[in-house]
């Protein structure tokens, strides 16, 4: 097979001559410069955060599944968290507000976003688009070594008298503002201080992205020849550079209030509960996208890919997330529907948000049209994108019910919603990126990741990921509350206590089942079959350079002659045609593609 | 366990339109889902992968993408227009002649605030109940929605009511019971330590009845 890429390949032969000289160990692994270096980094770092998370989300499914009943092995845990009784340690209330906010920020902040923009976005913008690294080397590393004092932080704070904080991922004001009312002084601040270094982090690699897709594409690689992965992780780009100051300018505040006695937020002085709320969700509604767009470039690559087949509507599905991403503007009000705004709103913010569902149905439809009269290879990553686009047709159609401004008033602040945002972001963003991690993996590391396991992993995965999140629309609709630490205490909600002990149980055995993905990552990182440049015989240009691509990444600068999704072109004899197979017949390079633009050698530095 | 999708009975003249929207997403959506993961499932047992299956070289139709486009918007919009109605009556529109009450939040009880046999508010017979909203059947209830430290958010579910509570504000919050016996209370948002206890019963009466609770509560 190797022999055929390379030879269809054209211009490209497996290279790695540029920039050999010698780097330094801790340049190398530590401080590294190198774009897929730092995507690994960002990978290892967001997979132990999933675990830490998926963790904490364990611990409450325990006290919402027996509520106030001793928790195997919480003896180990501190007073201030757990009151020891002669049965066994019991969940203290505070403890159960902290895993509700610290499960939502490490999983939203510290795992899918860095691995959808962290590794993602670095290991894919300079590949896919024939650029040697990143515009800024430095400054991608700086994003890097910013993010992990944040968790740092973040994991610290659950150290401290007490306790991490309290108010939710959402923090509202003013619970938020003082431990007068949350009993967490020192964790709040923590939380804030952690959250304003991640900004930075994040602000970094976005300018990095923007400027690196602008300025450093192949010759050839025009606006619609760009794989849509790079796409997306380009139009992510531009909302978390507009959104993270929103969110870094409230966080300061809020600090403020919390320490110097300023009065942004609080009523008591004088201040206005409310606007957090405005400014959060001005910030929170891009980032719900940020959190979604990436993951849906990476099925779009892997649906084309897999199915053999050129995506449905490419210019469609390029001007669905672009329109998305101005959409996402517009639409924060809905999280605010019962906030005390003024009702006329939400009527527009309805409007707005029903809008919005638009350019989301048009991508789905497209991902469908891909599988239509297609040639289906069920792998393991094929097996994760499809579950990507099947899940996120639930997530998008629970979202409409929300949307409706007085179906809301009923489900809002219910379980409802917790259902509606795990089926975007497990069922669609983290499918996506078990997708597209199975599917670079061996770009990565060189090697390919044990098929079989993986499959294990994907159905135990799919199954129990159903059981625990569908029944959460249904106690929604019977009126459970979210962010609640002992629902029995409701009389009407008492009946729910088996189902919350059925989701409970098959949440242990989803947190279980993870530990598959670890074994097989790690032991194919070792053990794992060599891979071959191209296993997945793809035609965009990561693919044309060696697994894992060498310092620099191409050996000559690649040429781009057609978009990226030309599979079972009748131009090619192959089911695949890569975007640097010069054509066979017509213009040349010479004619209608660019001159190669010389290679920047002061860009490593 | 119930896994059911229908929505629990309730008993407020507003409750039957705001579930009215809710079946009719219910349904659209529900169509949706079955037709969309049908042809998924389809596409997926048809076009799967055998020995001489080529897939066909495509690049989509323009004409499918602005006819999907368009039902999209369609739909969603027709939606949007059939929820305003309903939202403008529970959120906006305070029917005139109501009870009204001031329900005061904090961490982490309802005080509830009634007007006193003269029916009137900040008068001398006003009195105070912690936890519990009683009222008369068939009559409009008007609460003056406050809080006194933190958010807060009154869940009435057999009413279809929930709105937040903001210190330093006077939020309107309104509904008609349809039918007597007791009902919940609820906070829907996070409060504190304590959020999970800070429930309440909401008392429907009779009109008599409301009048001898009310004359025995003044006492």
């Amino acid at each position: 097979m190797s022999t055929t890429e390379q030879e269809i390949g054209g211009a490209i032969v497996a290279g790695g001559q540029h920039d050999h000289h010698e780097i330094p160990w801790i340049r190398r692994y530590v401080f590294a410069t190198d774009h897929k270096m730092i995507a690994k980094q960002f990978m290892f770092m967001s997979l132990f955060f999933l675990l830490v998370g998926g963790t904490l989300a364990g611990m409450m499914r325990w006290q919402l599944g027996f509520p106030s009943q001793p928790m195997p092995g919480g003896g180990i845990l501190p007073d201030a968290m757990m009151a020891p009784t002669p049965a066994g340690a019991i969940m203290l209330p505070e403890f159960y507000n902290s895993l509700v906010t610290m499960h939502g920020t490490i999983m939203i902040f510290f795992a899918i976003m860095p691995l959808l923009v962290g590794l993602f976005g670095n290991l894919l913008i300079p590949l896919q688009i024939g650029a040697e690294d990143m515009a800024f080397p430095r400054l991608n590393m700086a994003s890097f070594w910013l993010a992990v004092p944040a968790g740092m932080l973040m994991l610290a704070s659950f150290a401290v008298e007490g306790g991490a904080a309290g108010a939710g991922w959402t923090s509202y004001a003013p619970l938020s503002t003082s431990g007068e009312w949350t009993g967490v002084y020192l964790g709040q601040q923590l939380w804030l201080v952690s959250l304003t270094i991640l900004g930075f982090s994040s602000l970094v690699g976005a300018v990095n992205y923007i400027t690196t897709v602008i300025n450093m594409r192949a010759p050839g690689m025009t606006w619609f020849r760009i794989p849509l992965g790079t796409w997306s992780l380009f139009v992510t780009a531009v909302l978390v550079l507009l959104a993270i100051p929103i969110l870094a300018g409230a966080l300061i505040m809020l600090l403020f209030d919390q320490t110097i006695g300023t009065g942004f937020f609080r009523p008591e002085v004088g201040g206005e509960p409310l606007l957090w709320q405005h400014l959060f969700w001005f910030f929170g509604h891009p980032e719900v996208y940020i959190l979604i767009l990436p993951a849906m470039g990476i099925t779009s690559e892997v649906l084309s890919n897999r199915a053999r087949k050129p995506i449905f509507g490419y210019h469609s599905m390029v001007l669905a997330l672009i329109s998305i991403g101005f959409l996402g503007w517009i639409v924060w009000g809905h999280h605010m529907f019962q906030s005390g705004m003024n009702p006329l709103l939400g009527t527009s913010f309805m409007i707005s948000t029903m809008a919005i569902a638009v350019p989301s149905a048009i991508k789905t439809f497209n991902w469908l049209g891909t599988l239509w009269k297609a040639d289906i290879h069920f792998d393991v990553p094929m097996l994760h994108a499809l579950s990507f686009v099947s899940m996120f047709i639930i997530g998008g159609l629970s979202g409409i019910f929300m949307a409706s401004t007085p179906v809301d008033i009923y489900i809002h602040d219910t379980y409802f919603i917790v259902a509606h945002l795990h089926y975007v972001l497990f069922g669609g963003s983290l499918f996506a990126i078990f997708a597209g991690i199975t599917f670079w993996f061996p770009k990565m590391f060189g090697r390919m990741m044990n098929e079989p396991l993986g499959k294990v992993h994907f159905f135990l995965t799919f199954i129990f990921y159903n059981l625990v999140f569908f029944p959460m629309h249904n106690l929604g609709l019977q009126g459970m509350m979210r962010r609640i630490y002992d629902f029995t205490q409701y009389e009407f909600l008492q009946p729910l206590q088996p189902m919350n002990e059925f989701i409970s149980q098959f949440a242990f055995a989803l947190i279980a089942t993870q530990m598959l993905f670890v074994i097989n990552f790690f032991w194919s990182i070792f053990k794992g079959e060599k891979a071959s440049d191209n296993p997945w015989n793809s035609n965009t240009l990561e693919w044309t350079v060696p697994s894992p691509p060498p310092h620099g990444n191409f050996a000559q600068m690649p040429m781009v002659f057609r978009g990226p999704y030309e599979y079972n072109s009748p131009e090619s004899d192959y089911d695949f045609l890569p975007q640097t197979t010069p054509p066979r017949e017509g213009p040349g390079p010479s004619s209608g593609v660019p001159e190669p633009r010389p290679t920047p050698e002061g860009a490593e530095a | 366990m119930n896994w059911s999708w229908m929505l629990p009975e309730a008993f407020s003249t507003f409750s039957e339109d705001v579930d009215a929207i809710y079946y009719v997403i219910l349904w659209v959506t529900g169509v949706i889902f079955v037709i969309t993961e049908s042809v998924l499932v389809y596409f997926l047992v048809r076009y799967r992968h055998k020995e001489g299956r080529k897939a066909t070289y495509d690049h989509g139709s323009t004409k499918l993408e602005v006819v999907w486009t368009t039902a999209t918007l369609v739909v969603c919009l027709a939606l949007g227009i059939a929820s305003k109605g309903v939202w403008d009556r529970m959120k906006i529109d305070v029917p005139p002649g109501s009870m009204e009450i001031i329900v005061t939040a904090k961490q982490f009880e309802w005080n509830v605030t009634y007007p006193g046999t003269d029916g009137a508010l900040g008068t001398a017979d006003d009195f105070d109940v912690l936890n519990q909203i009683h009222a008369p059947v068939d009559r409009p209830v008007w609460i003056h929605l406050r809080a006194e430290d933190v958010l807060h958010s009154l869940f009435l579910p057999e009413m279809r009511v929930k709105q937040d509570a903001i210190p330093g504000r006077d939020i309107p919050v309104w509904f008609e019971a349809t039918a007597t016996g007791d009902y919940t209370i609820g906070c829907a948002e996070l409060c504190g330590i304590g959020h999970t206890t800070m429930s309440g019963t909401l008392t429907i009466h009779t009109a008599a009845d409301f009048q001898v609770w009310v004359t025995a509560q003044a006492q």
